[in-house]
C-alpha cells in the first residue's frame, strides 16, 4: 500500500519489543508491544488509532517519532528514513514532528511555569525572541480555551484537563507538520473536548497538518478521522475509512468494540445490550498463536489458532485480517458447528 | 447533624480555596449534596470546575499550604472528617474510603514497584503477611484485566501503558472493599471494552457490599449508565442537581444544556463543526459578580451579570443555580415532549 506518493509517513514492519524481568532468578521475556506494523499516513489526513488498553498504541506513536527505539523495521518520513538520520538531523526534524502525550503530568516538568514550559520548543527551534515569545504562548494558552493569566502558574496548581491543555498547546507551538495525538482530549468536559476537535479540525484545513489520533473515544475517533486503524496485541487488524469502520465493522474484535460505547441516555443505556468481551486479555509476553484474537473471539474455529492472518483489502479501501472473511464473504456467517465459539463467550 | 438515616457521606458548604501569586483561587466555593448508603452519585462538569478538589477536600488530600478547607462540612459515616488527626485519617483512607486518582502518576510512586505500593495497602489495613499481600496483589491485578498479572506485578509504572496504570490505581482502591469509593475520571485511559469490565467491578462492589460511589466523569454515557443521581459544577459552585435520568431529560441550567450539546452526534456530517459552549472558562481568582457563567450563556440577561443567581428548587430533587431556571426547566419540558431533547440520543452505528 504503499506506492502512494503523497504518504507524509510510511511505516514498515515496525517492531517494538521491551525486555522485562531477567536478573538471576528470572527468565527474560520480552513485551511484543508493537510486532510488525505497516502503514502509510496520507499527507493532511487525521488517522484514528484505536484499540484495547495496552495493545501498543502509545508505543507505536512514540516509536514513529523515535522518542522510543524500534527494535525492527522502518519509518520513513517524506522519504527518509528517520532510523538513519543523525542526532542533529533528527533534532531538526523534531520541530515537524510532534506528539501530545497521554499522561500530561507526567510530561511536564514540574519546576517550569506553563509559560516556560509551551515557550520552550518555540525557543529550542529559535522561531521567535523575547516579547513576541510571551505573546505566542499567551495566544496559544487561549487557542486551547486557558486563561492568560495562567502563564506563571506549575503544573501542579492545574486541573487534569488543564494540563492537558497545555500538552496540546506546547505540540503546536512550533507549527509542526505532523502529530501524535495521544488521547488529547480524555481529560476534558466535552464542550472542551469539541473545542480542541474544531481546533485540530480548523489547523488541518489551515495548514495541511497530519494527525496520528490515538483515543478510546471512538465517537471523536469517528468525528475526526478521515481512515481508523485498529489494534490488537501489537497489530493493525482493521483498516478502513473513518466512517465506514463504525457502519460496516469487518473484524469480530472491532464489532464488539463498537458494540461496548457507552450513550448518553439513561434510558438506552438500561436496555441496550454489548458485546463484552469475555475471557483473559492475552499477554503481549506470550499471544496466542495464529490469530492473537482466537482466544476471545466468538467465532473462532480450529485454523484460527494456527493460520496467522494477514491483513487483506476485503472491499476497497477496507482491510481487515481475519481468515474467516474474504472478498468473496465479507461477513462471518453465524457461527457454524465446528466454532470454537464457546472458548471466547463461556469463561 | 444526624447520620443515622443511611447518609454515608455529607458535605455541606464546603469551600476550598488555593493561594497563588495570582491571587486566592476558589477552587471549591459553596458546595452542598449528600449521598445515601449504596447509592451512586454522578460529578460532571467543566474542567476545572472543582470536581477534583470537592473529593480530595473529603480525602483529607489537599496540600496545605498552598490549599486549604476554609469552611463547610464534611461528615462520613457520623465521622465529622475535619476534625480528624492525620494519624485518625490515615486508618480510614484507602480502608473505608478510597479514591482512585485522576492522574495515576501522580499517585503511584515511578520508583517502586507496582507490587509493593498494592501490597502497602493490604499489609497496613488487611494485616496481610508478606506472602498474602503478594498474592492479593496478583489477584486484585487480574480483577482489572492485566493480563499476565504474575509476570507483571514486579514491574515499574513507566513499563505500564497509560490505561494498565489507571487500572492499577483501581486495584488499589478496591483492594480493601471501601464502604465509600470516589473514582475520579476512573475509565479515561481505557477502551470502551475495559471501560465496561471496570464499570461492571464498581457496580459489583456497590451490590456485594453495599458501596457507595461518587463518579466523577466527563463521559456523559458513563454517567447516564452507572448513577443514579448528579450533579453539575461549574466555577467551583454547583450548578445542578438532579436525579440522573430527569438531568438528562429536563435540565433546567444553561451550562448543562450547553454540555449536553456538545457531545458529537453521529449524524453530525463532515465539515460542520461540533457545537461547543461560546468562550472561554472562567478564572476563578477572578470571578466577576453576577453568574460566573454569564459570558457565555445564551439566556443571560443584565441581572445575570449583576447579581449572583439563586440555587432555585425545580422539585423535591432538583436544583438549579440560574436566574431563569423556572423558564430553562420549561424550556427543556416543552423540547423533550416535541421530542426534540439536548440530549441527542447517540447510537455509534446509527
Ligand atoms: N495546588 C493548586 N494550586 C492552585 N490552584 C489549584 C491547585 N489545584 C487545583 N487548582 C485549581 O483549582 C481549580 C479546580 O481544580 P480541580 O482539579 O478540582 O478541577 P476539576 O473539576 O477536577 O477539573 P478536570 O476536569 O480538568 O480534572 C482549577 O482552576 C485549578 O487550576
Ligand atoms: N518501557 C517499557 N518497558 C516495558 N514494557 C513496556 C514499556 N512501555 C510499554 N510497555 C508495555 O507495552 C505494552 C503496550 O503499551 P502501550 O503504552 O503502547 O499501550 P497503549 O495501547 O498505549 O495502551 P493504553 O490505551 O492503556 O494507553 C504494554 O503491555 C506495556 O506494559
Ligand atoms: S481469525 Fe478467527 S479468531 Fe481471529 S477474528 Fe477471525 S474468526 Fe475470530
Ligand atoms: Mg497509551
Ligand atoms: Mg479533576
Amino acid at each position: 500500500m504503499n506506492e502512494n506518493g503523497n504518504d507524509l509517513i510510511s511505516i514498515q514492519d515496525l517492531r517494538v519489543h521491551f525486555k522485562i524481568g531477567g536478573g538471576l532468578f528470572k527468565e527474560t521475556k520480552y513485551v511484543k508491544a508493537v510486532d510488525g506494523v505497516s502503514l502509510d499516513i496520507k499527507k493532511g489526513e487525521t488517522l484514528g488509532l484505536v484499540g484495547e488498553s495496552g495493545c501498543g498504541k502509545s508505543t507505536l506513536g512514540k516509536a514513529i517519532l523515535r522518542l522510543t527505539e524500534p527494535t525492527g523495521g522502518q519509518v520513513f518520513y517524506n522519504g527518509k528514513d528517520l532510523a538513519h538520520l543523525g542526532a542533529r538531523e533528527m533534532r531538526e526534524q523534531r520541530k515537524n514532528l510532534q506528539m501530545i502525550f497521554q499522561d500530561p503530568y507526567a510530561s511536564l516538568n514540574p519546576r517550569m511555569t506553563v509559560g516556560q514550559i509551551i515557550g520552550e520548543p518555540i525557543r529550542t527551534f529559535g522561531l521567535k525572541n523575547g516579547k513576541s515569545i510571551e505573546e505566542r504562548v499567551q495566544d496559544l494558552m487561549e487557542t486551547v480555551g486557558m486563561s492568560r493569566r495562567f502563564v506563571k502558574r506549575y503544573p501542579h496548581e492545574f486541573s487534569g484537563g488543564q494540563r492537558q491543555r497545555i500538552g496540546i498547546a506546547r505540540a503546536l507551538a512550533v507549527d509542526p507538520e505532523f502529530i501524535v495525538a495521544d488521547e488529547p482530549i480524555s481529560a476534558l468536559d466535552v464542550s472542551i473536548q469539541a473545542q480542541i476537535m474544531n481546533l485540530m479540525e480548523r489547523l488541518q484545513a489551515e495548514k495541511n497538518l497530519t494527525y496520528l489520533f490515538i483515543s478510546h473515544d471512538l465517537r471523536a475517533v469517528r468525528h475526526l478521522s478521515d481512515r481508523v486503524a485498529v489494534m490488537y496485541l501489537g497489530k493493525i487488524v482493521e483498516l478502513a475509512g473513518g466512517k465506514e469502520v463504525y457502519r460496516e465493522p469487518l473484524m469480530p474484535y472491532t464489532i464488539a468494540l463498537i458494540s461496548a460505547v457507552p450513550v448518553p441516555d439513561p434510558e438506552i443505556e438500561a436496555k441496550r445490550e454489548r458485546i463484552i468481551l469475555k475471557g483473559d486479555v492475552p499477554s503481549p509476553i506470550n499471544p496466542p498463536s495464529g490469530c492473537p484474537f482466537h482466544t476471545r473471539c466468538p467465532y473462532a474455529i480450529e485454523d484460527c489458532k494456527r493460520i496467522v492472518p494477514k491483513l487483506v483489502e476485503i472491499k476497497p479501501k477496507h482491510y481487515a485480517a481475519c481468515i474467516r472473511i474474504n472478498p468473496e464473504k465479507p461477513h462471518i456467517e453465524e457461527n457454524s458447528k465446528e466454532g470454537l465459539g464457546a472458548i471466547g463467550a463461556g469463561v | 447533624m444526624s447520620e443515622t438515616n443511611g447518609k454515608i457521606l455529607s458535605v455541606k458548604d464546603l469551600k476550598t480555596y488555593f493561594q497563588t501569586e495570582d491571587g486566592v483561587v476558589k477552587a471549591v466555593d459553596g458546595i452542598t449534596f449528600e449521598l445515601e448508603k449504596g447509592e451512586t452519585l454522578g460529578i460532571v462538569g467543566e474542567s476545572g470546575s472543582g470536581k477534583s478538589v470537592t473529593n480530595l477536600s473529603v480525602m483529607r488530600l489537599i496540600p496545605e499550604p498552598p490549599g486549604k478547607i476554609v469552611s463547610g462540612d464534611i461528615v462520613f459515616n457520623g465521622i465529622d472528617v475535619r476534625k480528624l488527626s492525620i494519624n485518625e485519617v490515615r486508618g480510614i483512607r484507602g480502608k473505608r474510603m478510597a479514591m482512585i486518582f485522576q492522574d495515576p502518576m501522580t499517585s503511584l510512586n515511578p520508583f517502586l514497584k507496582i507490587s509493593t505500593q498494592l501490597m502497602e495497602v493490604t499489609r497496613l489495613h488487611l494485616g496481610h503477611s508478606k506472602k498474602e499481600a503478594y498474592d492479593h496483589a496478583i489477584k486484585m491485578l487480574k480483577t482489572v484485566g492485566i493480563p499476565d498479572a504474575e509476570s507483571r506485578v514486579d514491574s515499574y509504572p513507566h513499563e505500564f501503558s497509560g490505561g494498565m496504570r489507571q487500572r492499577v490505581m483501581i486495584a488499589m482502591a478496591l483492594s480493601c472493599d471501601p464502604e465509600l469509593l470516589i473514582a475520579d475520571e476512573p475509565t479515561t485511559a481505557l477502551d470502551v471494552t475495559i471501560q465496561a469490565q471496570i464499570l461492571e467491578l464498581i457496580k459489583d462492589l456497590r451490590t456485594r457490599m453495599g458501596t457507595s460511589v461518587i463518579l466523577i466523569t466527563h463521559d456523559l454515557g458513563v454517567v447516564a449508565g452507572m448513577t443514579d443521581k448528579i450533579i453539575v459544577m461549574y466555577a467551583g459552585k454547583v450548578f445542578e442537581q438532579a436525579p440522573t435520568a430527569e438531568l438528562f431529560a429536563t435540565p433546567a441550567n444553561p451550562y448543562t444544556k450547553g454540555l449536553l450539546k456538545s457531545v458529537p452526534d453521529p449524524a453530525h456530517e463532515e465539515g460542520t463543526e461540533l457545537y461547543q459552549i461560546p468562550g472561554l472558562p472562567p478564572d476563578v481568582a477572578h470571578l466577576p459578580p453576577g453568574c460566573p457563567f454569564a459570558e457565555r450563556c445564551y439566556r443571560a440577561e443584565d441581572i445575570c451579570r449583576r447579581d449572583f443567581p439563586p440555587f432555585v428548587q425545580i422539585n423535591a430533587n432538583h436544583h438549579s443555580l440560574c436566574h431563569f431556571a423556572q423558564e430553562v426547566y420549561a424550556e427543556s419540558v416543552a423540547e423533550s415532549e416535541n421530542g426534540k431533547t439536548a440530549n441527542i440520543q447517540m447510537k455509534i452505528n446509527e
